[in-house]
């Protein structure tokens, strides 16, 4: 149901998930959270073998926006996985980056928004940008591998240098139809 | 250890004898009572206090924890709060940390809220979810010589992440505040460990 395989037909500038990796390890990203998604697959396996990266699986999505200001608090730059199912569940949460100036970066795959099977994951996904607008969230979309690459660069430099807090929004075009 | 034994414990005092001799502990602490039982004992540069964000008390420690190896990291916080964090003591044992503590300040009610019973109190053991996700130690205190004992405890490296629950009485003693502001408390934590405001 996860497939952990790259997509065998994309080719290597379609390696966007290698390329997100470069761009946060040149960031100085030394923690990573996630509740595992199947377009996250390829970048936690390159994080959890990262020796300089402490990792943590989570139970549920807020947890990591907990875990990110920590790391904050003790000096370390921490990015935050997650698919957009879990934003519903950081919502309260988010009071602590917003409040408190947190850098925050979370990379948000879009689920129920295109060549979507599975109604259930379409209201949370009607809801994900709003409601982090409404939590006082910056919101930025990718729809290209290239577009994602430097979206995820800038969004770095506004969440680590500029105390922003960001989410990402990669399009579930991006990542291709769930395979069954 | 019966449920039914009340415990005659003052927060305030046993909070007080928990961090008396904190040496460079860093602490975190829960929404409510918590936060003003540890601004109580004396403001400090290595408090961080939440006034909101219930759950994630344990979890902004463990962040801290990760980034922070050489120093000890305390989370105290209450029943309630805790309780609102359920699954990331199960984070927190997969983590395994071995730099930080878990204080529960247990009075078995929401007392911010007018003192509701929680579920504490009505037979769920944070100690046993606790040894169950895998935390190194676990314990349950009720008197002022045991809170002192464990103060020394938690000054001491650990095998992995540990949590206490100290039974204390339901009451609300008169409010410590410490500032509301996040982005000073914030900046004033991490200039205490030598980074710059941005």
């Amino acid at each position: 149901m996860h497939s952990p395989q790259p997509n065998p037909d994309s080719h290597s500038s379609d390696d966007w998930p290698s390329e997100l990796f470069r761009v946060l390890k040149a960031a100085d990203v030394r923690q990573m959270s996630y509740v595992p998604d199947a377009g996250h697959s390829q970048l936690i396996r390159m994080f959890s073998a990262d020796r300089d990266v402490t990792t943590n699986v989570l139970t549920t999505e807020e947890e990591g926006i907990a875990i990110a200001a920590g790391a904050w608090l003790g000096g370390q730059r921490s990015v935050l996985l997650m698919q957009s199912s879990g934003v519903g569940n950081c919502i309260n949460m988010l009071s602590l980056s917003a409040i408190g100036r947190f850098p925050l970066l979370m990379l948000v795959t879009m689920r129920g928004e295109w060549a979507e099977f599975n109604p259930w994951q379409v209201p949370m996904s009607r809801a994900t940008q709003p409601s982090l607008e409404a939590i006082g969230l910056r919101v930025m979309r990718a729809e290209t591998a290239e577009d994602l690459v430097e979206t995820v660069e800038s969004a770095a430099s506004l969440a680590y240098e500029a105390d922003q807090q960001i989410a990402v929004l990669i399009g579930q075009r991006l990542i291709g139809k769930k395979k069954w | 250890m019966s449920m039914s034994v009340r415990s005659q414990l003052d927060r305030r005092a046993a909070v007080a004898a928990l961090l008396n001799s904190r040496k460079d502990t860093l602490v975190v602490s829960g929404l409510g009572s918590p936060t003003y039982d540890l601004h109580s004992v004396g403001d400090h540069d290595g408090n961080f206090y939440l006034w909101g964000a219930m759950g994630g008390a344990a979890l902004i420690a463990l962040g801290l924890a990760q980034a922070q190896p050489g120093k000890r990291v305390l989370a105290l916080t209450g029943d309630g709060e805790q309780l609102m964090g359920l699954g990331g003591i199960a984070t927190i044992g997969v983590a395994r940390p071995h730099n930080l503590d878990i204080v529960v300040i247990d009075n078995q009610h929401f007392g911010e809220t007018g003192m509701q019973a929680s579920h504490t109190g009505r037979g769920v053991d944070l100690t046993a979810i606790a040894t169950a996700c895998g935390f190194a130690v676990t314990g349950t205190v009720r008197t002022i010589e045991e809170v002192q004992r464990l103060a020394a405890k938690i000054t001491e490296p650990a095998e992995g992440p540990r949590l206490f629950v100290i039974k204390v009485l339901a009451e609300n003693p008169p409010r410590s505040l410490p500032s509301r502001d996040a982005v000073f408390i914030k900046n004033r934590f991490r200039a205490h460990l030598g980074f710059a405001a941005a």
